[in-house]
């Protein structure tokens, strides 16, 4: 592995060198490196790109990395990641993908991963999305995550995902079933654009189990040209509690479009939306620069901390 | 020592006419002094207040600094002469934290029991306060004592203070006397303070009334105080 894909996995999966536990590191299309644990499976899939991975029932304390690095030019990747959290078990799993394109082509990678977070399963997922060109390079980076959850009784799954910066077209799906009786989910969504930068997020949510809960916030910058929009639609066909929330900072000439949806099937389903789009407060800056920073470094600490 | 000469101020109303909010008012105010301002609503306070610390130039007239002409200097580099400023309505924000503040405000990168040291002055269990976000989720109350903490964090050679007691609650408020107290018994910096409260404007050397957008009277506390009392009794302070 060069410098260049060390980098990178230092970014999106704070790895330096071997990651602990088990891990599946893919790397220009291609396996980079794996490792397995007496808990943690990890599996070729035969009939389509990507791996399974089985994390056995009562796993507790472990953790499975799976990232992807692109730094050829011109690269399309797309793979099927399959993750199985067996009944009890409590893991933590990071995936996350960096493109470096030092070419004039543009380099895509396309990921579905799917959790079936079993019976009282607990899953906290990181996953981080960045994107870089080498110096006079002029190729695209695009990626489209797709993330499928079902979550069984009492199962617990936390996502928090990161678009840091870099990535010039991306469409965010997420979709959650909650289909067993106390089933959680937590969404902690970050997003910032730059230059003409595009991104789409989306959220849709299905609450079937009883007294199923979701916790939705997505905060977003967009700056420069750079355009988003954001759709999350949750629906309660169950005694359930939602909140979801969407915030987002616009700056320079940037535009983004938020479309909240709540729908309730059932008449003890509770669903909150919140959503606000705006410039950086005014008085925000005033408050900074009345301790001494500049509006630019105002500006970068209020985005820092709302991103944070 | 902060000097203004001949200060305007004006602003549109919902005419679109000019109203002059601060009409020409000078004054000194000597290093190391406990200064109160207070007067009738509408009067003047907050705009005058704001006219010091930057965040709104006046429309005439001039302000010296130690000498230095501030007039048209911005909010950051008056900060950075010394000069601090604790809003009526603290702002809130996102995702920074009470430490996040703390740290700017000191100017340097600082250990957590530093940063615990500013909160527990204004009288806050540091241990519950550092990682809470300067969001709706701190009370009124909360978030002024944080404003103060971040004064002493500043330690400048001048603060300015809007109605620190305004949304705090009768214990806390009590503590915050105290905390005023020690700031004026160090006499190292100078303290403008903008309040309405006797015991605020009993600790303070000099008094300055404002109404009208003017200088009603200005003079050591054991002058103006009395008087204002007897003004309260008759109502005569609110006409």
């Amino acid at each position: 592995m060069d410098k260049v894909q060390r980098d990178l996995l230092e970014t999106i999966a704070d790895i330096h060198g071997v990651p602990e536990g088990a891990y599946n590191i893919r790397a220009n299309g291609a396996l980079g490196g794996r490792a397995t644990t007496a808990n943690i499976d990890i599996v070729t899939k035969k009939d389509q790109p990507g791996i399974d991975i089985l994390i056995k029932p009562g796993t507790v304390n472990e953790s499975v990395h799976i990232p992807v690095i692109i730094s050829e030019s011109g690269l399309t990747d797309m793979v099927y990641n399959d993750f199985y959290i067996g009944e009890e078990a409590d893991v933590v799993i990071v995936a996350g993908c960096g493109i470096h394109n030092c070419g004039d082509q543009s380099s895509r990678h396309d990921g579905i991963h799917t959790f079936h977070v079993g019976r009282n399963a607990k899953v906290k997922y990181i996953e981080k999305h960045y994107g870089e060109n080498g110096p006079d390079a002029r190729g695209s980076n695009i990626m489209n995550p797709t993330t499928v959850v079902y979550v069984e009784e009492g199962g617990y799954i936390e996502m928090e995902t990161t678009q840091i910066k870099g990535i010039d077209s991306t469409v965010r799906d997420t979709k959650a079933y909650l289909n067993g009786p106390g089933a959680k989910l937590v969404v902690r969504d970050k997003l910032m654009t730059h230059k003409d930068q595009h991104a789409d997020a989306i959220f849709d949510v299905e609450m079937n189990g009883q007294d199923s809960t979701c916790d939705l916030i997505s905060r977003a910058v967009a700056k420069d040209d750079s355009t988003q929009t954001f759709r999350a639609s949750i629906v309660g066909n169950a005694k359930c509690s939602s909140h979801t929330e969407c915030d987002a900072i616009i700056m320079d000439r940037a535009r983004i479009s938020a479309t909240p949806e709540i729908t309730a099937n059932d008449l003890d389903a509770a669903l909150i939306h919140e959503a606000a789009i705006g410039r950086i407060a005014g008085e925000q800056l005033v408050k900074l620069m009345t301790l001494g920073l500049t509006e630019e470094e105002a500006e970068q600490e209020i985005i820092a901390g709302f991103l944070k | 020592m902060l000097e203004l000469k001949n200060v305007s101020f004006q602003v549109a109303d919902e005419k679109d006419l000019e109203k002059e909010i601060i009409k020409d008012i000078s004054l000194t105010i000597e290093d190391r002094k406990f200064i109160a301002i207070t007067g009738p609503n509408g009067g003047g306070k907050s705009t005058l207040a704001k006219l010091i610390a930057g965040i709104y130039e006046p429309h005439s007239g001039q302000i010296l600094y130690n000498g230095t002409d501030i007039t048209h200097i911005s909010i950051t580099d008056r900060a950075r002469l010394g000069i601090s400023f604790a809003f009526q309505t603290p702002v809130r924000f996102k995702g920074i934290k009470v430490k996040d503040l703390i740290r700017l405000a000191s100017g340097r990168e600082l250990s957590i029991s530093d940063a615990c040291g500013y909160l527990s002055e204004v009288g806050l269990c540091a241990k519950d306060y550092i990682d809470r976000e300067v969001d709706a989720s701190l009370s009124g109350g909360e978030l002024k004592r944080i404003e103060i903490a971040q004064l002493i964090a500043r330690d400048t050679e001048l603060s300015v203070l809007d109605e620190p007691e305004a949304g705090i609650d009768l214990w806390s408020f009590s503590n915050l006397i105290k905390v005023f107290e020690r700031m004026r018994e160090n006499r190292a910096r100078t303290i403008i303070i903008i309040s309405h409260q006797e015991r605020i404007l009993d600790i303070a050397d000099e008094i300055l009334v404002m109404r009208d957008g003017q200088v009603a009277d200005f003079g050591k506390k054991d002058k103006i105080l009395p008087e204002l009392l007897k003004g309260t009794a008759g109502c005569k302070y609110y006409q």
